[in-house]
């Protein structure tokens, strides 16, 4: 029975490993359902247009930007948020290599960058200097952290397979 | 945000998104058939083109299909870039959508949207024109299947409520050989000012373009010069530019005087390396 979404419905999204109910209407950015219903801000807004990346989160472990997202077309699929990267009270190895390698400034494209760099990891634990640039560069760090975050994903690329 | 809002649904057959479609095209204007959506959103979200109702297709088995059978290869409709990519079933399409947008976007870009969406550069047309792609296409009463050639001129002509589900392309015309050079006027990740592709296929050269016109395409006029073993490669250069389809494209990414120089210069490379070797690769 084909169904028609058309105004207000409540729908029920896996993000972080839990169903989340929400009400949507069919229009609605998934970036914006995270954030303004479930509280979950570490997605940013940036130029909401695709462009930046510091809305990226991951959809069935593949990066998606949120902006370009609708919330009810991720019915059915599992969200990783940068709430739900590592666990109460632990990081991942690459949460831990951006602090050791202060890959960041300002920090507002940081929960993009990794979310990206965390698929990169999982998706291609034998990437290249071309896999690990194609990457990173959806992404936009106006600080000009790119450096320091390129040497973080190196840096837990070579401690593979241990990656958790 | 969003501000207008439209309607949303997600078939499961060929046969009820067509359905669908008619039904929702009793009731609204604009229905678009919804593949990655990043045209859509973006579209939508700064109040251009907002549609009443979308269909996504990404549901239909059909349209995410990505295999080799019988010496044919079959891209569903829905499969993203990335995905083309990665399966390195088809080497000139997987390079050609690794350079639209950038690998986020690649993850959610169709290659369906891609050909079908408004954004004039289309680039993965080039690619199939390039290798006699066929198009298998569903629609209100009937489905089709035709040489991308013949449907696509400037754009793809649909009928109305038709929607690409499938590409073929036989798996000998993949494996040739080809050269892919994307020019953009800025950053790496931009809409090309100029992108050629260019294959090899017994012992003759085949070229489309994007960015040079306001539409891609490929030119059996083109290809006929620079083909011809008594045209020196000078004059091959003097001659493309007046058999352009169209006058080259002005805007802001550069003149269309500027455009065209960069298109000679990438032919010229090509040119040399192929009148070297006789290969392209």
């Amino acid at each position: 029975m084909l169904k028609f979404y058309d105004n207000l419905t409540v729908i029920n999204l896996d993000v972080n490993g839990e169903l989340r109910s929400v009400t949507v209407r069919p229009s609605d950015i998934l970036l914006d359902v995270l954030r303004e219903q479930l509280g979950l801000t570490g997605a940013k807004p940036g130029c909401k247009n695709g462009d930046c990346g510091t809305c990226t989160v991951l959809l069935d472990g593949m990066p998606v930007k949120s902006c370009l997202t609708l919330a009810i077309e991720t019915i059915g699929h599992k969200i990783l948020t940068i709430e739900g990267l590592g666990g109460m009270g632990s990081h991942t190895q690459i949460q831990e290599a951006f602090v050791e390698y202060n890959a960041f400034q300002c920090g507002y494209c940081t929960s993009g960058f990794l979310m990206v760099c965390h698929a990169l990891i999982n998706n291609k634990p034998e990437a290249d200097e071309y896999e690990i640039e194609k990457w990173l560069e959806s992404n936009i760090c106006r600080c000009t952290s790119y450096q320091e975050i390129r040497s973080a994903v190196e840096s837990v690329l070579k401690n593979q397979p241990k990656y958790v | 945000m969003i501000a207008d809002n439209f309607i949303y649904c997600k078939p499961e057959t060929k046969k009820d998104a067509v359905k669908a479609y008619e039904k929702l095209k009793k009731e609204s204007n604009k229905v678009f058939y919804y593949g990655g959506g990043s045209e859509i959103i973006t579209m939508a979200r700064a109040g251009s083109n907002v549609p009443d109702a979308v269909i996504d297709i990404k549901g239909i088995p059909e349209c995410n299909v990505l295999e080799l059978k019988n010496d044919v290869l079959i891209i569903g409709g829905a499969v993203s870039l990335n995905d083309i990519n990665e399966s390195k079933l088809f080497p000139l399409l997987g390079t050609a959508g690794a350079r639209i947008a950038d690998h986020t976007n690649q993850c959610r870009i169709t290659v369906g949207g891609n050909i079908c969406g408004t954004i004039i550069y289309r680039e993965t047309v080039l690619p199939l024109l390039l290798t006699d792609a066929k198009v298998s296409i569903y629609g209100p009463g009937r489905r089709r299947t035709l040489p991308l050639n013949e449907i696509f001129h400037e754009r793809i002509k649909l009928d109305q409520g038709e929607f690409i589900y499938q590409i073929k392309v036989k798996k000998e015309m993949t494996e040739t050989p080809f050269i892919h050079v994307k020019k953009t006027a800025n950053e790496k990740i931009d809409y090309p000012l100029v992108t050629v592709c260019v294959t090899q296929y017994k012992g003759r050269l085949r070229m489309a373009f994007s960015g040079i016109c306001s539409y891609p395409f490929r030119s059996t006029d083109i290809e006929e010069v620079i083909n011809n073993p008594e045209i020196s490669v000078g004059d091959k250069l003097n001659l493309i530019h007046n058999l352009l389809p169209e006058p080259p494209l002005t805007d802001y990414e550069g003149s269309g005087k500027y455009r065209i120089f960069v298109m000679k210069n990438i032919i010229e490379k090509i040119l040399e390396r192929y009148h070297n070797n006789a290969k392209i690769l």
